[in-house]
Formats: C-alpha cells, sequence, structure tokens
C-alpha cells in the first residue's frame, strides 16, 4: 500500500512548509514589533545622549558600554542607532497613512460612481505616474525647504496612483458583488454602503498594500534624508547616519554606515517578507 | 495597432504638459515671493534682481509664463540661467547628461545580463544553486542603493582596493573603471527583482502544455528552451525591465551623491539644497521627460511582443 504513505508525505510537507512560513512570519513580526518599539521608546532606551559630541572618542571602536563605539564625532553610536529609529519609521509611517487613505478614497468613488468620474480619476492617476517618487520629494524640498515635511507628503502624493490602481480594480469587483445591491434595495446610501460594507471587505488588501508600501517607503525616505533633502543632521536618522559614516568609510572605519543601513535593510526585508505573505494569502481567499 | 500607439503618444503629450505644469508651478507654490525663492534668499544687486524679472516675466499673469517658459525651453533649449553654477540651465545639463547616461546604460547592462541570465538559470535548474539565487535575490532586492554604495566603497575599493572610490574618470576605460561599483549599486536591487520575475516567467512556461507537447515530440533541450520557453517567457520579462531601467532614471541622483559623481542627478540635488530654482526645474523636466518617453517605449515593446494587449485584452 503506497498511497497512504505518499498522502502521509505530502501532507508532512504541506505542515512543514506551513510551519516554515509561520516561522518566517513570526520572525518578521518580532524584527517589525522591536523596530515599532524602538521608534516608540528608542530615545528612552539610549543609554547615552544621542548627541553629545566628544571628538577625542571619534572613530573609537566598541569598549565596554558602547557596544558599538563612537561616530565622526565622538558620539555613542550604539545610542544614535535606537535614537534614530523614530524619524526613520514615522517618515514611512506617515507617507504610508497618506497614500492609502486617499489612495483608497479615490479608488473606491471612481469604482462605485464610474462614468466620467471613474475616467477622470483614472487619467489624473495615470499621469501622477509620470512622477518618479524620489523626483517628487526632491522638487518638493526644493520649493519647501528641507526636512521631514516636504519629502513625506511628496512620497504619499507619488504613492497614491500605486494604491489607487490596485484598490480600484477590487473595489469594481465588489461593487458587483451582490450584497452591494442588496444594501442599495435597503436604501442605505453610498457613502454607507462604502465605508461600512466595501471599504471592510478590502481591509486584507489594504493591509498587504499598506505592508508591502511601507518597505518602499523606508527606503526612498532613508534615500532622500541620505541626500541631503530629508531629515537634517545632526539628528540622528538612519538615512543621516549612512551619509555622515561615509567619510568614515573612505578612511576604513565603516561602523557608523554599516550599522545604519543594516538597520534599514533588516527591517525592509521584514517588512517586504512579511508583506508578500499577506498579499498571497489575500489572493488565495479570494 | 497604430491606434495604440497613437493613444499611447497623446497620453504622453498629456502627461508631459501637466508635469512640466507642475514643475513650472510648483515655483508659485513655495512661500513668498517667487523672485525670493528664485534668488534662494541671496541678496542680489539691483541689476540682477530687474534681470530675473525680466527674465522670469514675473509682472505677466501666470499662465502666460507657464507658456513662456514652456516655449523657450521646447523651441530654442533655453531654460533659464543658473544663479549657483554660472551659466545656462542648459549648458548644464548637456555637461552633466554623460556621466548619467553612461551610469544608467551600464546599470541596464547588468540587469540585463545578469538579471535575466541568473533567472532563466534557476529557472531552469532546480535544487541548491535554485534556492541560493532565490534566498540571495530576496535579500538583495531590500538593499536600496546608497546602502550598496557604502558596502560596495567598503569591501571594494577600500578594503581590497580594486575599484576607485569616487570620481568619473578620465578616457573611455578608466570611465568604466570607475563607473562599475556605482552602476552595481545602481543596479542590485533591480536586478534582484529581475530574477525573481524571470525565474518565475521560465517556470511557468515550463509547465505548460505547449511545452510538455514539445518534449514529448523530441525537440533537443536547448532548441525547447530558446524557442518554446524564452519566447513566451519575454513578455513579462520585458516589462519588468523597462520598469526597472526607467526606474534608475531618478534613483541615478542618489548615487551619483554617494559616489561624488558629476551628473544630472547630483546637480539636481545640489541646486535643490541651493535653492537654484532655474536648475531643478530644468533637470527636473529633463528627468520627467525621459521617464515618460522611456515608459511609453515599454508599453509598446510590450505591444509588439505580444499583439494581445494592442487589441485591448490582458496577457494571462
Amino acid at each position: 500500500m503506497s498511497t497512504p504513505a505518499v498522502v502521509l508525505e505530502a501532507a508532512r510537507e504541506r505542515r512543514r512548509r506551513f510551519a516554515g512560513n509561520n516561522l518566517l512570519v513570526i520572525g518578521c513580526g518580532i524584527v517589525i514589533g522591536l523596530a515599532v518599539l524602538l521608534a516608540a521608546f528608542g530615545p528612552l532606551l539610549a543609554p547615552h545622549d544621542p548627541d553629545a559630541a566628544n571628538l577625542g572618542n571619534a572613530y573609537v571602536g566598541p569598549v565596554a558600554g558602547h557596544p558599538l563605539g563612537f561616530d565622526s564625532q565622538g558620539r555613542d553610536l550604539f545610542s544614535r542607532l535606537l535614537t534614530g529609529a523614530r524619524t526613520s519609521m514615522a517618515g514611512p509611517f506617515l507617507v504610508v497613512l497618506v497614500s492609502v487613505l486617499s489612495g483608497t478614497t479615490l479608488a473606491v468613488t471612481a469604482a462605485w460612481a464610474g462614468r466620467w468620474v471613474d475616467a477622470t480619476i483614472s487619467t489624473v492617476l495615470d499621469i501622477l505616474f509620470a512622477f518618479p517618487a524620489i523626483l517628487l520629494a526632491v522638487l518638493a524640498s526644493a520649493v519647501f525647504g528641507a526636512g521631514l515635511t516636504a519629502p513625506t507628503l511628496a512620497l504619499a502624493i507619488a504613492y497614491t496612483p500605486y494604491v489607487a490602481r490596485v484598490l480600484r480594480g477590487a473595489a469594481l469587483r465588489e461593487r458587483a458583488r451582490d450584497y452591494v445591491a442588496a444594501c442599495e434595495v435597503q436604501g442605505l446610501s453610498a457613502f454607507v454602503i462604502c465605508a461600512r460594507h466595501l471599504v471592510p471587505n478590502l481591509t486584507a488588501l489594504i493591509v498587504a498594500q499598506a505592508t508591502l508600501l511601507f518597505g518602499y517607503a523606508m527606503v526612498d525616505f532613508a534615500a532622500i534624508s541620505f541626500i541631503g533633502l530629508g531629515v537634517q543632521p545632526p539628528t540622528a536618522d538612519w538615512g543621516v547616519m549612512v551619509a555622515s559614516g561615509q567619510a568614515g568609510v573612505l578612511q576604513g572605519y565603516p561602523m557608523e554606515s554599516l550599522t545604519a543601513g543594516l538597520s534599514i535593510v533588516v527591517v525592509v526585508v521584514a517588512v517586504n517578507l512579511l508583506g508578500e505573505r499577506l498579499a498571497a494569502k489575500d489572493s488565495e481567499g479570494r | 495597432m497604430r491606434s495604440f500607439v497613437a493613444r499611447r503618444a497623446a497620453m504622453l503629450v498629456a502627461a508631459l504638459l501637466v508635469s512640466s505644469f507642475v514643475i513650472f508651478g510648483s515655483l508659485d507654490l513655495a512661500p513668498g515671493d517667487p523672485l525670493a525663492t528664485l534668488t534662494g534668499g541671496r541678496t542680489l544687486p539691483p541689476e540682477a534682481v530687474a534681470s530675473l524679472r525680466a527674465q522670469y516675466h514675473l509682472d505677466d499673469p501666470f499662465l502666460t509664463r507657464y507658456v513662456d517658459w514652456l516655449g523657450n525651453a521646447v523651441l530654442h533649449g533655453d531654460l533659464g540661467t543658473s544663479i549657483a553654477f554660472r551659466g545656462t540651465v542648459t549648458s548644464l545639463i548637456g555637461a552633466r547628461v554623460g556621466t548619467t547616461l553612461a551610469l544608467v546604460a551600464y546599470a541596464s547592462l547588468l540587469i540585463i545580463l545578469f538579471g535575466v541570465g541568473l533567472g532563466t538559470l534557476s529557472g531552469l535548474r532546480r535544487g541548491a544553486l535554485d534556492t541560493g539565487i532565490v534566498a540571495t535575490s530576496s535579500v538583495l532586492a531590500a538593499v536600496p542603493s546608497f546602502v550598496a554604495a557604502i558596502i560596495l566603497l567598503s569591501v571594494f575599493s577600500v578594503n581590497l582596493g580594486w575599484f576607485p572610490a569616487l570620481g568619473a574618470g578620465e578616457g573611455f576605460v578608466d570611465g568604466i573603471w570607475h563607473l562599475t561599483l556605482p552602476a552595481v549599486a545602481l543596479a542590485l536591487s533591480a536586478m534582484a527583482i529581475v530574477v525573481r520575475v524571470t525565474r518565475v516567467a521560465v517556470r511557468t512556461e515550463m509547465g505548460r502544455e505547449h511545452v510538455q507537447t514539445a518534449v514529448s515530440r523530441g525537440i533537443p533541450y536547448s532548441l525547447l528552451v530558446r524557442r518554446h520557453v524564452l519566447r513566451n517567457a519575454a513578455i513579462p520579462v520585458t516589462t519588468v525591465v523597462g520598469i526597472t531601467i526607467t526606474s534608475l532614471i531618478a534613483l541615478s541622483a542618489v548615487v551619483e551623491r554617494a559616489f561624488s559623481l558629476d551628473g544630472l542627478g547630483a546637480a539636481l540635488v545640489q541646486a535643490a539644497l541651493s535653492k537654484d530654482f532655474a536648475v531643478v526645474q530644468g533637470i527636473s523636466l529633463v528627468f520627467v521627460a525621459a521617464f515618460v518617453v522611456a515608459n511609453v517605449l515599454v508599453d509598446v515593446l510590450y505591444a509588439v511582443l505580444d499583439p494581445r494587449v494592442a487589441m485591448g485584452s490582458r496577457a494571462t
């Protein structure tokens, strides 16, 4: 009897793959949770003042009490890394929040109203695609000055069409479902149907999109800070730290740039893996 | 097909018009007097202020100024004068565009060569190599270009001393030598994405019925791969290669900053930092135009490869 063995083996394989995937998701969750904790409490957890400079300690390597050593100004690198989580995470978070809100609103409006409203919104979004996110952010900081606000808004605008395009398709599918017709027959207003019934049914897709978007936003936001148009030094921020450590890299002290860069990569990898998993789960459930 | 191209061309013109309007209008969006934005807060002699006022027609209505600016840019290639770089914006762009073009072309070559190559290899062969390529590419896909730049600098130019750290170099061979690390930094994450898409495309085609039929007809493996698998896999692969290469245009600014290259992107960032507005507008216009045109080319190429697209239906 070979069949049961094969079936058992297949079941075992499925379970193993499931467990492997779960481990991956749990790992990603831990990394993201830690990053969020740092963003919230990093400045409190930092053992030293992240901005206290002491040129005598410049480029000194790891010593007791200073696990990562010091940067070019003799500031405690570990404390700066912990503190830097705040702007590095808060910027992309705001970008995702704004673009998901505006993208969802536009997509649902377009899908619900149809006809010329849909045509107008779709055309505007198509044209918005013409602006690469980074370019829009550079333009915005040239106009409104470098800092947190202008690049955040610019990235949010640049990401809106990506959210809206995916959600418009999904909203159109939901719009055609029977429950929407049933709600309309009951005399519910369009706003109530969308807010109470249609959008909640898109939640899984919205969360998956938002997660994937956070990864892109984190990279772009850090890039803007890296080129000097985002968060301004001496504020501890991962993108800023990669840039300010560059002089050290060329002199053979890459600790500041590498630790800040790796922090970005680790969080982005975790967010991407989780986002892909959520997106796959959502398309399976459809 | 012809109407498809015509539609895309109309969309192209519309996108260019709107984006040029946004780029020009952003000057008026800036808080305070446009003149203050143009001078970047510097105090200039009254003659210079008067010439700026005249050059930008600041006393004219907004729409008149926009039409003038766009007309000058398109008809005469005149984008105004830089305050910080001393000279016309057009000559600045002309001097800088070579580096950026070479960088983007080099990175594109790497993406096509290694991205598609490794992806095909990984798609055709199951096993340790495949797993290794998949694992490496999912990590590399998340490495931002500027972090890649730092790691490459630290390893290959500081520790091993194989490549120069900064600058663009002299002459062709030396130039390529200098551009290698920047191009790899620029290409890396896009390459990883191309690897993954190519792998899935090849694997999907390998599982198709027509390929199984070809196998049963006894067609030699290499011919099978070339004629039946790669040709069909080329459709999604071309799209993703096109999209990733167009995304390099704006990203080049970040890499140029990291390696102190004197390209267009570096000039754009420099101008944004010093509020040299004519330069910001000029280079933004060039970047958006390149981006939009490249996108349309990708769309048309997609339609050439897969005629179903031009007929309005989507490939599956």
